[in-house]
């Protein structure tokens, strides 16, 4: 019953990379674009915004070299509280990271 | 090839999306009630919804030679107002009857509220009471791991198999907890906010290919109905066979399926 992790794709590790190496330093160059577009842009303010700082964090989990990197991503951008609104009259849609009680979190 | 897409909403498509599914393999598809994109103004909007998955639906996708089966509920992004819930469920247990039916389904949470909560487990119990297997939806992004969390909890104080309920949009932080409950997981493929078809294919090897499948989730939002073929398309890119791709793709989905009935799609 219980799910554990293995590592059963079929392809060696130079294939692997071979086929998905083009695609995703794409990828990364359009992650460093973003960083750079958001140190050039104009603030308004010194604070720094909470989906910022989760990113930042992110990209710190990409490089730890510890596996299951994409587990650990989702659950850093999750909110971790327990704690439920009786309603969701007011709430904004999903902004992608967990917001900090200080600018309307749930925590 | 053959395929089954388990979860997409085909109301919100086009008819040559249809064509272009059979002509990829699809012999069936499940539709659950979802979110039309705006909320509804009365329970006669969920009425005239229902009939549409229940009677036009079906009859659209045969022209194609799909069969099409669909799961009825007033879904978690309108449950948040109790009164207008509890005035939308009163209308399913007529529609149970018909052919097409397999369950209770997409119910599960939207922002994680309590009011949301009372309206999931008013749900479970309706599938409780009329032997109905239920397929839950969770929440996106940041909602999602407290969400599956507080509706696995849900789940387990009802009566109802584990087995006979699929948890739908699983990703890589929340897929183990729900194969480990004894859940059947989805996968949905949908571009950006949810898995792709590599990642899909990346937790199929991590996490083994029992209970779990992958679905397109197609609507009204940018989707792709054509999302399951393109993850059987890389699975076999990197060497997986046939018999692995067939049993995510079409095997798996007619097991939990068949558990309805009237799930009599031939492979």
């Amino acid at each position: 019953m219980s799910a554990e992790t293995s590592h059963s794709c079929p392809m060696m590790r130079a294939e692997v990379i071979d086929t998905y190496f083009m695609e995703h330093r794409a990828r990364i160059i359009d992650i460093a674009a973003f960083l750079d577009r958001v140190e050039r842009a104009g603030t308004s303010d010194d604070a720094e915004d909470f989906r910022e700082v989760s990113f930042r964090q992110a990209l710190g989990i990409l490089s730890d070299g510890k596996p299951q990197r994409a587990a650990r991503i989702l659950s850093l951008l999750s909110d971790q509280t327990t704690e439920m609104a009786q309603s969701a009259e007011g709430m904004k849609g999903a902004s992608g990271a967990p917001m900090p009680p200080a600018t309307g979190g749930n925590a | 090839m053959k395929y089954i897409d388990p979860h997409i909403h085909m109301v919100s498509r086009t008819t040559d999306d249809y064509q272009r599914m059979a002509q990829s393999g699809c012999i069936a598809v499940t539709e659950p009630a979802f979110w039309a994109g705006f909320d509804r103004s009365s329970a006669q909007g969920f009425y005239d919804y229902f009939r549409q998955l229940t009677d036009y639906e079906p009859r659209r996708a045969s022209q194609f030679g799909i069969q099409h089966f669909t799961w009825l509920c007033i879904n978690p992004k309108e449950a948040d107002d109790p009164g207008f819930a509890r005035e939308v469920l009163s209308l399913i247990p007529e529609f149970l009857d018909n052919h097409n039916v397999l369950g209770i389904g997409e119910i599960g949470l939207n922002k994680n509220t309590r009011n949301e909560l009372i309206i999931l487990e008013e749900q479970i119990a309706l599938a409780e009471k009329h032997n109905q297997m239920v397929l839950v939806h969770t929440p996106h992004l940041e909602d999602k791991l407290k969400g599956t969390r507080i509706i696995m909890d849900a789940l387990a104080a009802s009566g109802i198999d584990p087995g006979r309920i699929l948890i739908d949009h699983v990703e890589e932080h929340t897929v183990a907890e729900v194969l480990n409950r004894g859940f059947w997981a989805g996968m949905t493929l949908y571009p950006d906010t949810k898995v792709t078809p590599q990642r899909a294919v990346d937790i199929i090897e991590m996490y083994g290919s029992e209970r779990i499948w992958t679905n397109s989730a197609g609507d009204w939002g940018c989707s792709d109905p054509l999302a399951v073929p393109k993850a059987r398309l890389e699975m076999k890119r990197r060497g997986h066979g046939d018999e692995l791709v067939d049993r995510v793709t079409l095997h798996n989905p007619r097991t939990f399926l068949s558990q309805s009935g009237r799930f009599d799609v031939e492979v």
